[in-house]
């Protein structure tokens, strides 16, 4: 696929990989609208993705939250016309230091499955629709090795992301043949706000750079190949070319 | 009529009237009918028109608690609202307070946003043109956060957005949604598609349907912002070529098409812009053969539109028929397939 003056949504892109891809995916001559709750570094994201010669509008806005739902796909559809790809980069990690499931609060499941199972199906739900009657598009959820190992502190954090892995495998399924391809895809373990905060004794240097990470996403995202509904690590399909 | 006054908790059970003016046939249908009703190769077009929360409760400069309804976006982006006094959907438009006058150049304070009155109609005082203060992101932000469905006295309870997007809903245009596309779930329209039906989309800002005002209401539709994409006029080349029918699922659609009809002089092109049109009894159909739409009252411009695909007679009697049976009326109730010429044969 070529990116240029394709309309990107990416949620999560105030920051991490989110932010990166929208730099990377900018650069390339996507048209974005990103999405993140707060607005000044959303707006700062943007401005380094202008500053790159590339086309960022930022819309604070919570994609856990059901009623902001047709303001990102409306503004979307608004400002980019066609949404061509999706981006679900947005996720809760949930409060740290991480804990085990027999210490998660209820409430903090709920949190996590909300934002990163539920908010996305709400969100793919409304965006969807334009796709199907163009019959073209696609929708990438950023995914975790915690989806599929089961990792002791991980519990809540692991099992929304295994949801929206499944989510994903079931649009993938129902809408085949339809032109619109949903992909599941792990970045690898980066050095981010959201794995200091998850592991902050981890040795950094081991870590991926996000804006590594988004170039192999980037270029993922135009390799029709990739079967529909897949489950893919970025390394392992770099290790490939 | 009775009206249904709730959103359906399953689209599919959806009734739909079809009526065949050459043989004045009625047949009492379910939406999913429609698998068995177009044939391969027939063409549906869909308005992918998303809606807005365009209801917006605020003051007046001199205090006076208000509501505007938003009527659609200007070419200039200034937007054409109607104005309400106190009060809300609970009450019949035509019974609501008549809201202060309000002059050219005042601003009204929505929460989180304001906007000034840079025009008032002549001939409506409550027909105003409204200019934001913000534009882009921070403007959908601020009408999405203000703003709730415009809704009737006919419903029983607050409607949320999710209660009035189509399942294809995209460009936020539409002040009321365009509810033909409304029982269209895409269990349907891929199955429609798995048989040769081809889908396609324009867009239409459809209005309110209603402002409380009788003068007001004689002149709805207002004008509406419509876009009849390339990929639309193909799709109806396509169907000509076939000899296959061309139906539209919603008189928006209807409106969207025969303007651009007409401003390609009789053939459809690619067009987008601000269209008056409006069809009656008697007016030439150029491009649709058929029409999907809901259960309109006599009076409306929805049934004036009808009346360009069946006499009235027959629409008086369908209605009739109808309503017999139980069909419910208003933007979540029943639907009707009127067929036309081309959509010739028994099925």
């Amino acid at each position: 696929m070529d990116l240029r003056n394709k309309g990107i949504l990416i949620t999560g892109g105030s920051r991490g990989l989110g932010a990166a891809l929208a730099t990377e995916l900018g650069a390339r001559g996507a048209r974005l609208l990103l999405v993140a709750r707060g607005e000044n570094e959303l707006r700062g994201t943007a401005a380094a993705v202008a500053a790159r010669g590339g086309t960022a509008f930022a819309l604070a806005a919570d994609v856990a939250d059901k009623d902001a739902v047709f303001q990102i796909a409306g503004t979307a559809a608004e400002l980019l016309g066609e949404v061509d790809v999706v981006v679900h980069a947005a996720g809760a990690l949930g409060p740290v230091p991480l804990r085990l499931l027999a210490d998660t609060a209820c409430e903090d499941l709920q949190r996590a499955l909300e934002v990163n199972a539920v908010g996305q199906f709400r969100l793919t739900k409304a965006l969807v629709g334009p796709m199907l009657l163009r019959g073209r598009g696609l929708i990438v959820h950023v995914t975790s090795d915690a989806s599929v190992a089961a990792y002791p502190l991980w519990g809540a954090y692991g099992a929304s992301k295994a949801a929206a892995d499944h989510l994903q495998r079931i649009w993938a399924a129902e809408l085949e043949g339809t032109g619109v391809r949903f992909l599941s895809i792990d970045p690898g373990e980066m050095d981010t706000a959201m794995h200091a905060a998850a592991m902050p004794e981890a040795d950094r240097s081991r870590l991926l750079q996000p804006a590594d990470v988004a170039r192999t996403i980037a270029a993922m995202l135009g390799d029709a190949r990739l079967p529909n509904g897949m489950r893919i690590e970025a390394a392992a399909w770099r290790a490939e070319r | 009529m009775i009206a249904a006054a709730e959103p359906r908790a399953d689209a599919r059970t959806t009734r739909l009237l079809v009526v065949d003016p050459r043989t004045a046939a009625m047949a009492d249908r379910r939406i999913g009918d429609l698998r068995h009703l177009l044939r391969p190769g027939d063409l549906l077009i869909v308005n992918d028109a998303a809606t807005l929360p365009a209801s917006l409760h605020g003051t007046t400069a001199g205090g006076a608690p208000i509501e505007v309804r938003l009527a659609g976006e200007r070419a200039d982006g200034t937007f054409t609202a109607v104005l309400f006094g106190a009060g809300d959907w609970r009450v019949r438009t035509e019974d609501r307070p008549l809201p202060p006058p309000v002059a050219a150049g005042e601003r009204i304070a929505f929460a989180g946003i304001d906007a000034a009155v840079t025009a008032v109609d002549a001939r409506s005082p409550r027909l105003l043109t409204l200019a934001f203060e913000t534009h882009g992101p921070r403007l959908w932000r601020a009408l999405y956060a203000a703003g709730r469905p415009v809704q009737y006295s006919y419903t029983r309870r607050p409607l949320a957005l999710w209660d009035v997007q189509t399942p294809f809903a995209a460009r936020p245009w539409a002040v009321e949604p365009p509810s033909a596309g409304l029982p269209l779930t895409w269990e349907l329209l891929l199955g429609l598609r798995r048989r040769g039906v081809e889908i396609a989309c324009v867009t239409h800002a459809a209005g309110l349907s209603s402002t409380g005002d009788a003068a007001l209401d004689a002149r709805l539709p207002l004008p509406e912002r419509y876009e009849v994409p390339a990929a639309a006029v193909a799709a109806v080349a396509a169907a000509r070529v076939r000899g296959c029918a061309v139906l539209a699922a919603g008189t928006t659609v209807v409106r969207a098409l025969e303007s651009a009809a007409r401003r390609g002089g009789g053939r459809l092109v690619a067009a987008r812009g601000i269209t008056a049109q409006r069809l009656r009894g008697g007016d030439q159909v150029l491009v649709v053969d058929g029409l999907l739409t809901g259960m309109h009252e006599v009076g409306t411009s929805h049934f004036d539109l009808m009346e360009a695909f069946a006499p009235r007679e027959l629409l008086l009697r369908a209605s009739a028929f109808a309503a017999e049976l139980g069909y419910q009326g208003h933007e979540f109730g029943d639907a009707m397939l009127v067929l036309a010429a081309r959509t010739a044969t028994p099925r």
